[in-house]
């Protein structure tokens, strides 16, 4: 009983001694993330964003005009390889119609829903001019993109790219909020936040200061500024945030096509399995009523 | 638990396929009738709820299988074009995802829950090694899945562990190679990487055909410990008793599933693996999934030499270790009571087993030179104190002593609890308590 009792003192100890850890481990923690200030990149703050939340969806409007600033401002140095334009047109993409629009008197048989059909997706493709063939003669030609053409990448290939941009290698956009921590409020943060270097930091020929950015020192120049972008729609501000808001919406549109019907499907789904269960747990009570357990 | 059989085919076709084939009779002996405590808690559910999510697992990677393309130059491209073009495939893929996730939550709660009970003391000590062995193939199966992706973890998470091998002395670099299929990680080892990962689930349900014959020749443990003394008085049939209330906390399992896979799909997992693999960049931090990290800080946690064997060997046995000692606990732990229950020691020193662990699932993703408790500077200036690698020194040290030094001792010096005669009178006893708590003057409740 001696040995028992010295014993039960000592798991009071080890218990002491774990939460005296856990204390440690916050207070370590916070000196040691102060301790690396100097070029850990800032942790981004929250916004808000439309597709957030159990029920959030894409403002269809924000991610056209993420579309634009993409096609104007990123696309001259960003490639985005897993995106076809036909996907603009797809159901839940921002170019996506319901019905043709009247005014442009397009036969009946034409179904814009379609996103090979869609007047605007087919439009925008054609902008780009993609390689094709070998044709009868075996000859590589060029002609206006198509729908089902993937996005026309601005290089011909890494080592293009890298020539170009200071030895820098523009990542792929494609599925790009998904590839970084807390991906849209970084983004955003990094979009809207070049700053004048500290005193005393160095920043070498080529390279740009930012606090979002792991290091601080990147090689992209700050690519937005105001009014670089020209909106259709006069009340939305051409400020750098708004287009910052507007591509980050983009490219998550772009990253998690599906995430509307996921969510949509999400809700049904987990209502289904609380009703079910409520059904078993009904069942369970009912059967174990004459158990003694 | 075995039993005879009261299965009475009834029709002339039952009768005459009973008699060349008595495979109704089996799943009627083994999942109707059966034999089960009338005490199980929720606790025991969770194997239920592991046999669940294997099945998810085979049966969306078929599917998966059938769209993806085991190639360094396409792999990452048909995992997106599952997320997009695929019908359902981003419902697909989320699931084999995360499922593999939620497949370790129940199968450690499993093991924490037999732990805890003592259901793998004789006589159920080849269950409890059958089930060790479904651990260490799960995850095999989970390190090769994570790699089919080909992102940036995927490559250099395959990196680092297959490397782990060539600390093996004489025969390792050629293991390595063997692994590898050439002298790097690339398309070759992707593609048998591809192969085994679609072989090891079956193997998986193999063994568990196996663990669930092992688990109903001496039947289920139970909280208390205390074998079945009457059939009739501590069980019920598995149907319904069973199948009800395991139905039940199943379907409250997959909320938790379908939260993650609808809302959150890409919580457990890291960022970096929706960058390509690229051999040329390094990670700044290549951590491998969540249900490895303790076993990773173990790794890890061994620094130095000892004699002849360097850290890096030391650190592969010490992690490897830490899942082989689990085999021999039937044996280790000397104590003549099961479960822990009754254990006032070891039922604290099991407590803190668990905390440890969870730090130890820290420390795997923490950078491990991290300063916890800087106590000063050294000569060289540089900043010396408590660091994560020396917690998960701590906590390694403790890992094992748990199952080395106190099962062995503590089942020897311990007075444990008094018993209840049966599983029934513990039902009993318990029941009265909650009537007398209530204070006698309300009516008994329904149940």
């Amino acid at each position: 009983m001696r040995l028992y009792s010295v014993l039960k003192g000592l798991r009071y100890a080890a218990g002491g001694l774990v939460i005296g850890l856990g204390i440690a481990l916050l207070v370590g923690g916070a000196a040691q993330a102060a301790g690396d200030a100097k070029t850990a990149a800032k942790y981004p703050h929250k916004q808000h964003w439309h597709f957030n939340g159990p029920f959030g969806t894409f403002d269809a409007l924000a991610v056209q005009r993420g579309f634009q600033v993409y096609k104007e401002v990123c696309a001259s140095c960003h490639s985005m390889d897993l995106l076809s334009y036909r996907n603009l047109g797809q159901k839940g993409g921002p170019f996506y119609l319901d019905y043709c629009p009247e005014e442009l008197g397009l036969p009946d048989t034409v179904d814009c829903s379609n996103p090979n059909d869609n007047p605007i997706v087919k439009a925008i493709a054609a902008e780009y001019m993609v390689v094709d063939g070998p044709d009868e003669f075996g000859d590589m030609f060029e002609r206006p993109g198509e729908p089902k053409d993937r996005f026309v990448s601005p290089y011909a290939n890494e080592n293009a790219a890298r020539a170009v941009n200071n030895g820098a290698y523009p990542p792929d956009m494609s599925v790009l909020t998904k590839a970084r921590k807390s991906g849209p409020d970084y983004i955003y943060a990094l979009l809207t936040h070049y700053e004048e270097a500290p005193q005393g930091f160095k920043v070498p020929p080529g390279q740009y200061y930012n606090p979002y950015y792991e290091g601080h020192l990147l090689s992209m120049a700050a690519p937005l500024s105001d009014g670089i972008v020209d909106y259709e729609d006069e009340s939305v501000p051409e400020t750098t945030s708004q287009y910052a808001k507007d591509v980050v919406e983009f490219l998550h549109w772009s990253a998690e096509p599906k995430l509307e019907v996921r969510k949509r499907l999400g809700f049904m789904v987990i209502t289904y399995l609380i009703l079910f269960a409520a059904v078993l747990y009904w069942s369970y009570r009912k059967v174990w009523a004459d158990i003694e357990h | 638990m075995s039993h005879p059989s009261t299965y009475n085919p009834q029709s002339t076709f039952t009768k005459w396929l009973d008699s060349r084939l008595p495979i109704v009779r089996l799943m009627h002996d083994s999942f109707v009738d059966f034999p089960t405590p009338k005490n199980l808690n929720y606790w025991y559910t969770f194997g239920g709820i592991a046999a669940i999510m294997l099945v998810v697992q085979i049966v969306t990677g078929v599917v998966l299988a059938m769209h993806y393309t085991p190639h360094a130059d396409h792999a990452f491209e048909s995992v997106e074009k599952i997320m997009r073009d695929v019908n359902y495939g981003w419902l697909i893929r989320y699931m084999h995802a995360n499922g593999a996730s939620m497949f370790f939550i129940a199968v450690y709660i499993h093991m924490a829950r037999g732990l805890y009970y003592g259901s793998y003391k004789a006589p159920r000590e080849i269950l409890w090694i059958l089930g060790v062995i479904i651990f260490v193939l799960m995850m095999a199966a989970a390190f090769m899945g994570y790699v089919l992706p080909w992102g940036q973890m995927s490559f250099w998470g395959a990196t680092v562990i297959t490397n782990l091998f060539s600390a093996i002395p004489v025969v390792g670099d050629s293991i390595v190679t063997l692994l590898w299929g050439g002298f790097a990680v690339d398309n070759a080892t992707l593609n048998r990487f591809f192969s085994l990962h679609y072989l090891v689930p079956f193997i998986i349900a193999g063994v568990v055909i196996l663990h669930i014959w092992a688990l109903h020749i001496p039947g289920n443990n139970n909280p208390t410990g205390i074998e079945v003394k009457s059939v009739e008085k501590d069980t019920v049939p598995f149907h319904p008793y069973y199948t009800v209330k395991d139905a039940f906390a199943i379907v409250l399992f997959l909320v938790l599933f379908a939260v993650f896979v609808f809302y959150q799909p890409n919580a457990l997992g890291h960022p970096d693996n929706y960058i390509p693999a690229n051999p040329l960049a390094t990670p700044a931090h290549i951590v491998p999934e969540w249900y490895f990290l303790p076993f990773y800080a173990i790794l890890r946690a061994i620094t130095f030499d000892i004699g002849p064997l360097e850290a890096k060997l030391l650190g592969v046995m010490a992690m490897f270790g830490a899942i082989f000692v689990l085999v021999f606990i039937p044996w280790l732990d000397t104590s003549k009571v099961k479960s822990l229950k009754f254990r006032p020691i070891m039922q604290w020193l099991f407590v803190f087993f668990l905390i440890s662990f969870l730090i130890l699932g820290w420390c795997g993703q923490a950078d491990p030179d991290k300063m916890l408790i800087q106590a000063g500077t050294n000569a060289a200036g540089e900043a010396v104190g408590f660091k994560v690698v020396h917690l998960s020194q701590i906590t390694t040290i403790y890992y094992f002593a748990y199952f080395l030094i106190a099962m062995p001792i503590v089942g020897l010096i311990e007075t444990p609890k008094p018993l209840p005669r049966s599983i029934s009178e513990s039902v009993l006893k318990r029941n009265e308590k909650k009537e007398s708590d209530v204070g006698g003057a309300q009516p008994a409740p329904a149940e």
